[in-house]
């Protein structure tokens, strides 16, 4: 059994699903990530997907790839997806990618 | 103040020390090739800005000849990481994968062969920021070597 990389915990209320991802987003750790986000999303149907990304040691442009995708998929069913938290690295990386544009981030 | 022409003037220098890695592109060793990579460079005494640079960087060439160069098959990728005296690091990493057609287009922000995937396209964009430098040589089916450059600054 090879240690996972990066868990996740989720919290849904009140139509708000949030996912709180925990270590590093790469390539390997995103591919069962994404699935496991996808299949949240379809079950419970979430008018607000939540990414929550404050105890994200590490991410790269897999990460970026992740954030696009589960953001198309809140589109093509009506919801929103936002970020909270992200440390300054992730916001680096998002920025380059000019994301800050089209996706929300809420600090708090 | 790094001018391009200055950074280009001091991209080699006499190597004080080095490490190869040779590892086979299974996706569960791109943590591993930053971690070594970032290991090597533990000894400049580097800031956690200048660490993180690294690993990212290293971690999109890696990427790179996972998803890419060896799409669908499992080959070798070898990681050459030199330190020159001038604080230089140089990071080779080197498949004998497909190879890029056309390498300019390759380097464009948000291009990609793989939107299906989740590919972002921004992999050599991230190297280019971290990096001080990023050298591409590819030959279409014989493979591809991206050497990252990076100056760690004394402290």
């Amino acid at each position: 059994m090879i240690k996972k990389t990066c868990l996740y915990e989720t919290k849904n209320e009140d139509g708000v699903l949030t996912v709180t991802l925990r270590g590093e987003i790469d390539h390997h750790s995103a591919v069962s990530v994404r699935s496991d986000i996808d299949a949240l999303i379809y079950e419970s149907r979430p008018r607000k997907t939540v990414l929550d990304l404050s105890q994200i040691e590490f991410m790269d442009s897999s990460g970026l790839g992740l954030i696009m995708g589960r953001y198309a998929l809140m589109e093509r069913m009506g919801g929103v997806l936002t970020l909270k938290n992200p440390n300054e690295r992730v916001v680096k990386i998002f920025e380059l990618a000019g994301l800050g544009r089209i996706i929300k981030i809420e600090n708090e | 103040m790094k001018t391009k022409e200055s950074v280009k003037n001091k991209l080699s220098g006499k190597v004080i020390n080095e490490i190869k890695v040779k590892m086979p592109s299974l996706s569960v060793n791109e943590g591993m090739a930053r971690s070594v990579v970032a290991a090597f460079c533990a000894r400049l005494d580097p800031s956690a800005a200048e660490i993180a640079d690294i690993k990212c960087a290293v971690s999109e060439a890696v990427t790179n000849c996972i998803v890419h160069a060896y799409k669908d098959t499992i080959g070798v990728i070898y990681i050459n990481v030199k330190l020159c005296e001038n604080r230089l690091v140089r990071v080779e990493i080197k498949d004998r994968g497909c190879g890029i057609e056309d390498v300019k287009t390759a380097r464009q922000p948000l291009f990609t062969t793989d939107a299906a995937n989740e590919r972002s396209g921004m992999g050599f964009t991230v190297m280019e920021s971290f990096c001080d430098a990023v050298r591409v040589r590819s030959a279409a089916g014989k493979g591809t070597t991206v050497t990252l450059f990076k100056f760690f600054e004394e402290r």
